[in-house]
């Protein structure tokens, strides 16, 4: 695919967030899919490609009444969406579609018509890592955190600061689910969650949606919306089971996705202007800015401490308020996409001025899976 | 509350056979000499099928974990380490720490441990590992 060939012409999420009682989980991806139809101006029979993670995109093809050539259900966790953008792109160059809708909604605090996955003990983490109490994210996800910290002299106030930086951003944006200031004494005193991670180093659990629709840059100017343009991208997946990821200091998927995205773009990490690290829990951007390349190994804590990703800082990171402040349905690849999308037509509430590269990266799982999508809006 | 249990596969049956029998059985490529862990029927490093099993010196050191204060009600009632192991032989595992106080005091990574056996059911026995010297 040639980097610019494929724009984003249409982006929204669903129309309240949060905790929203009148809607089920297709409900949401619908809500969102008709924002972002709206945005763009198109109709159901216009998009001729679906994706979709959570639902299946027959359901969602059904639902919405389109009639798909082409579609893709890859569902790797919380960066599936990335990844079907990259998928959406490639097709799409490809001639497979022309108009591609990809569509995210869940109800991660209401449940509402909420898939609920079965036990599998005789899966490999059935059989060997479920015996041993893991539950929820927050105890597997956060496992290796203490062997990043021994190998790098990284602290718990380390983690905390990226709650609190977070929390600076959201305080910005009207649609964030906590916009109070944060100290780093009330991230380390919060409740503790898996030591030594408190609550308030852990992701949200809210209701919502999002939607992208995807066209030939050529035909972007047809649009209503500025045109936001894919210039690069990258994927990958490492291990289902977190005690098996090959270094517990560094995400392999991370590396490999956003090594393929930035030779793809061919652009310089000094050129990025604005990104986006997926926040289900506060070490992750740590992870993210030293797999990525923007730092050194063991130098992304130094990093944040100096102000850069915060406002008015080198690389502002995570400017919707992350997982961690602005909303996490379980699956928030989809949200980091859509403020990659804003800041790149300028209508952030947080707008970084002037930027004209974003890098959105997501993971899947616990450091299961990982995608990258770098976007600008020039050619 | 029993604690949920792992459902032996045909290819996973020679480790919980092993673990019964109090041994932790591990698989090493006969063509590579690579060892590794969860047990399939080949070695992942150069896909030959001819791989055999072998007695784990059962030694390993404490790699990482986290204090899960939200404990599954079947695993405990109190706040309780779920870890990481990194065994003699090579491959990392997760498990349980016993004969510990479950505290960052008393759980220090790189701190050399020792397996040990606790029977669940007539067909499961799982494999936890205690400080060595306990």
């Amino acid at each position: 695919m040639k980097p610019g060939s494929i724009a984003v012409v249409g982006a929204a999420e669903t129309t309240h967030m949060g905790k929203i009682l009148d809607l089920s989980v297709i409900g949401l991806h619908a809500d969102a899919a008709l924002n972002a139809m709206t945005d763009a101006g198109l109709k159901p029979s216009d998009i001729d490609g679906v994706a979709t993670a959570g639902e299946s995109p027959t359901n969602i093809a059904h639902y919405m009444g389109i009639t798909p050539r082409w579609v893709d259900g890859t569902s790797v966790g919380g960066c599936s969406f990335i990844i079907h953008v990259r998928h959406a792109a490639a097709a799409i160059a490809e001639g497979l579609c022309e108009t591609v809708l990809i569509t995210h909604g869940e109800s991660g605090r209401s449940r509402i018509g909420a898939f609920r996955p079965g036990r599998a003990p005789s899966s490999l983490l059935g059989q060997f890592e479920m015996p041993y109490g893991i539950a929820a994210p927050a105890n597997q996800f956060t496992i290796p955190a203490l062997r990043y910290m021994k190998t790098y002299g990284a602290t718990v106030e380390d983690l905390a600061r990226v709650a609190v930086i977070q929390r600076e951003w959201a305080a910005k944006n009207p649609r964030a689910s906590y916009r109070d200031p944060l100290s780093l004494d009330d991230v380390l005193n919060a409740e503790m969650i898996a030591w030594p991670f408190t609550k308030l180093m852990c992701c949200l659990v809210t209701d919502g949606g999002g939607a992208l629709i995807l066209t030939r840059a050529e035909r972007a100017k047809d649009f209503p919306t500025k045109p936001v343009y894919i210039i690069g991208s990258g994927e990958s997946v490492e291990s289902p089971m977190i005690s098996q990821m090959e270094d517990f200091t560094s995400s392999k998927a991370f590396r490999v996705s956003g090594r393929k995205a930035f030779e793809e773009a061919g652009v310089k990490h000094a050129d990025v202007d604005h990104l986006m690290i997926y926040d289900a829990f506060a070490h992750l951007p740590l992870y993210g800015l030293e797999d990525l390349g923007f730092v050194g190994k063991g130098e992304a804590k130094d990093f944040i401490a100096a102000g850069h990703t915060r406002i008015g800082g080198s690389l502002p990171l995570n400017t919707n308020g992350g997982g961690l402040s602005y909303m996490h349905s379980g699956m928030y690849g989809m949200y980091a996409l859509q403020e990659s999308v804003r800041q790149m037509r300028g209508v952030a509430p947080a707008q970084v001025e002037g930027a004209k590269i974003s890098v959105c990266h997501g993971v899947g799982g616990m450091f299961a899976a990982s995608g990258t999508i770098i976007f600008s809006n020039e050619r | 509350m029993p604690r949920l249990l792992p459902e032996p596969t045909p290819e996973t049956r020679h480790y919980w056979d092993g673990c019964q029998a109090g041994e932790l059985r591990l698989q090493r490529c006969v063509d590579c000499a690579h060892t590794y862990f969860p047990p399939r029927p080949f070695c992942p490093k150069c896909a030959s099928r001819k791989v055999e099993v072998y007695k784990a010196s059962g030694k390993a050191t404490l790699y990482s974990y986290v204090i899960n204060h939200r404990p599954r009600p079947d695993v405990s009632d109190k706040p309780h380490a779920i870890a990481v192991v990194e065994l003699a032989e090579g491959p990392r595992m997760m498990t349980n720490i016993v004969e510990c106080p479950q505290t960052p005091e008393a759980l220090v990574l790189d701190m050399p441990l020792q397996v040990t056996f606790e029977k669940q059911s007539d067909e499961i026995t799982l494999p936890f590992f205690k400080p060595a010297g306990v």
